[in-house]
């Protein structure tokens, strides 16, 4: 019999060491996998991990594309951390992503085509407002009649989706596409394009936003009475009653912050990487950000590293399927193992295995 | 005294040939998929076509290819990436990789580019793309035939021009030949979602379908019917041979070899040009797979006849008179559509119900 007993207080030790060991594993464990497959392991470990930096061709166009990839990763899963510490489990951040690229994308193209510089602030703010009032929905509903903000969030998701579809084949539908689905691309509409800000550096406005978002979500949770009620109420959920913390206010603080993030990742990345408002123009980054927010042990220096991580794993992936010819399903497998072993060595930080001997009884 | 000639010049052609691929590295020519190589529709059809241009010119090419790439800012990425890692020609075969193909031809002039389903061109980037709506007109032959409750199931994926128009070709050829059919649609917003796919058959199976047609890849439908029994279905893309004879009775087969090979010959010869490419039952670029044995011979015979008649340039899919479905007319008696309103087409023609969604 195997039995798992909690440890009175997890060493802070194995809780930094946990995701680099979990990392380590990944890379055991997945080398594994590409040797069966008939790969060289460690030229696919380094395909994946080494060449996106260091790669005399690729790297000068990879090292860039790490920031446009780990950008909205890393400002959705700062929101996110900030509900998930408090126990508040948004998951439908994806549906927020989605429905503040399409208000941030519908300002913008509402004003087309003026060359005013207040639009870019306009929509950015539209974005995060659309995602805002997006994970309102939930917030207000939990509030209000206590449902479960869990499957509210995600099944908003899917009415997000629908949203997407019908924006980009009417109301957004670029009035030039001949009847195809998609609008305007943002590329050709200079006011409303989230382009680099220096050429060729990956750092467009979402990057910095999420840098922004890091900073402050750190200053808020060690420096501010709110961040401290967060922290309380997801590590002791009594004493926070005791201490005076309203459930509502953070709830809907929680998710609110979330969902204007969600929203502004969005806007970012629609009128800037995706550069259009089309029917499959969310890719999972909603989803994903959830796996970032855990890697980073919820905490915003932690997240920041996990974005990149993240990224490179994605970057590092679709090099090997280029170089290698691995296939595609063997790269989301190895993402997936990241995960896996992270929560498996999060297990056994916090309990302790004990092996029983059944008894007999006669 | 002409085999000799052939024999010449098959020997010079070879002489050439070696002496070049010597010379050279191999022709690099990359393929970014939307769905996975094994998707058993779409995708895979465009992966046999890749496997068929390392065939033909072996050591002279090497293909690369990326599966399951997202049609939002990561195609271009993967683009990309490719174009950097040497090809000289690269296939993007869905319609979401329009832009993001623009924006990478733009920065690389060397390399050509090959847009599937799209409509936009420039120097480096060619479109192509095949008249699926002639295998759907003989879809709708034997639909209209084979249905005994007179209802046909229609799984479309996104309200775009190509998928509008596959409905319309199949309606209009099953009315012709059953007045009384009626089609039921549903849109999956997906080319690749098995479970999705799956509950769309289901559900239009429970609404007295008794005809599948499919516009999405998986085969999950086939499943579907499979399991509900007395159901037909049309494999899409691919043969998916392996549900037959029943429920699949026939299939379109896309086939991108020879056009592949073409391109792929062209810039090896230095005479890449941008070109505009629809081709359809005639040219080889669409096959009707086997109609089985589940449909009766009068039936076989009068589809195949359609679709040697399409072949042959005899017979157009959208042949007048024809009206749309809000009751205007659109083509007089023996008139045909002409290619910019079928590119374009937004419009479902009289007897369809519902409406496209906006």
């Amino acid at each position: 019999m195997i039995r798992l007993e909690k440890r009175p207080s997890p060493s802070r030790f194995w809780a930094t060491a946990t995701p680099i060991l979990a990392v380590i594993a990944t890379m055991i464990a997945g080398g594994i996998m590409f040797a069966l497959l008939g790969k060289d392991p460690l030229e696919a470990i380094r395909t994946i991990f080494w060449d996106p930096l260091f790669h005399e061709t690729f790297g000068p166009y990879s090292r860039p594309q790490l920031l446009v990839k780990a950008g909205p990763l890393i400002l959705i899963a700062i929101g996110l951390s900030l509900g998930f510490r408090a126990g508040i489990w948004n998951i439908g951040a994806e549906g927020q992503y989605i429905v503040g690229a399409i208000c941030g994308a519908g300002v913008g193209l509402a004003f087309y085509p003026t060359d005013s510089v207040l639009l870019f602030p306009a929509m950015v703010l539209a974005g995060a407002l659309g995602g805002w009032a997006w994970a309102m929905i939930p917030g207000l509903l939990k509030v209000k009649f206590g449902t479960n903000e869990i499957l509210v969030s995600l099944m908003l998701v899917y009415v997000a989706e629908s949203m997407l579809a019908s924006a980009s084949q009417g109301l957004l539908r670029n009035p030039e596409g001949m009847g195809f689905p998609g609008s305007r691309n943002f590329k050709e509409f200079p006011a409303g394009h989230n382009a680099e800000i220096f050429t060729n550096s990956g750092m467009h406005w979402g990057v910095v936003a999420a840098f922004i978002a890091v900073i402050f979500a750190y200053i808020l949770l060690t420096r501010h009475m709110l961040g401290f009620q967060v922290r309380l109420t997801g590590e002791a959920p009594r004493a926070a009653k005791f201490a005076g913390v309203k459930p509502a206010r953070l709830i809907l603080f929680s998710l609110g912050v979330s969902g204007a993030l969600a929203g502004m990742a969005g806007m970012f990345e629609v009128t800037g990487p995706a550069g259009q408002v089309s029917i499959d123009f969310n890719s999972g980054y909603g989803f994903t950000a959830i796996i970032v927010a855990f890697l980073g042990r919820l905490n915003p220096i932690g997240i920041l590293l996990a974005g990149l991580l993240m990224a490179l794993t994605y970057i590092g992936g679709e090099l090997a399927q280029l170089m290698l010819g691995l296939p595609g399903a063997a790269i989301q497998m190895f993402q997936g193992m990241l995960l896996f072993f992270l929560l498996a060595m999060d297990v056994l930080s916090n309990y302790r295995v004990r092996w029983l001997r059944k008894e007999v009884t006669s | 005294m002409r085999s000799v000639k052939t024999l010449l010049a098959t020997a010079a052609l070879a002489v050439g040939f070696a002496g070049a691929a010597a010379a050279e590295d191999p022709t690099k020519v990359g393929f970014i998929f939307v769905g996975p190589v094994g998707d058993g529709g779409w995708t895979y059809e465009h992966n046999q076509g890749r496997l068929a241009v390392e065939d033909h010119f072996g050591d002279a090419v090497e293909t690369v290819f990326q599966e399951s790439v997202p049609e939002g800012a990561d195609a271009e990425r993967a683009i990309t990436q490719m174009a950097l890692a040497g090809a000289d020609l690269i296939f993007t075969t869905s319609f979401g990789y329009m832009d993001p193909t623009l924006a990478v031809a733009a920065k690389f002039p060397d390399v050509k580019f090959e847009h599937a389903t799209g409509y936009k061109q420039s120097d480096n980037v060619s479109v192509y793309s095949a008249r699926f709506y002639e295998g759907r007109a003989v879809q709708g032959t034997i639909a209209g035939h084979m249905t005994k409750s007179n209802i046909v199931g229609y799984i479309a994926s996104f309200p775009i021009p190509e998928v509008i128009r596959g409905i319309n070709a199949a309606y209009i050829h099953a009315k012709k030949v059953n007045p009384d059919v009626q089609f039921k649609i549903i849109w999956a917003y997906t080319w690749f979602d098995p479970a999705k796919e799956a509950d769309a058959a289901k559900a239009l199976i429970e609404q007295g379908a008794d005809v599948i047609l499919q516009h999405t890849d998986s085969t999950a439908p086939q499943a579907a019917a499979q399991e509900a029994g007395n159901v037909i279905t049309f494999g899409q893309a691919s043969d998916m041979a392996d549900y037959g004879p029943m429920p699949r009775v026939s299939s379109i087969i896309d086939n991108w070899s020879p056009y592949y090979i073409a391109r792929t010959q062209a810039v090896i010869d230095g005479t890449w040009s941008s070109v505009s490419t629809w081709d359809g039952i005639g040219a080889g670029m669409v096959g009707i797979g086997d109609i089985s044995d589940a449909v009766p011979a009068e039936v076989k015979a009068e589809a195949e006849a359609l679709r040697d008649a399409l072949a042959a340039g005899e017979y157009h899919a959208f042949t007048g008179p024809l009206t749309k479905q809000d009751g205007s007319a659109w083509l007089a008696d023996g008139e045909v559509a002409d290619d910019g309103t079928l590119a374009g087409m937004n419009f479902y023609v009289q007897g369809i119900d519902g409406e496209i969604p906006q």
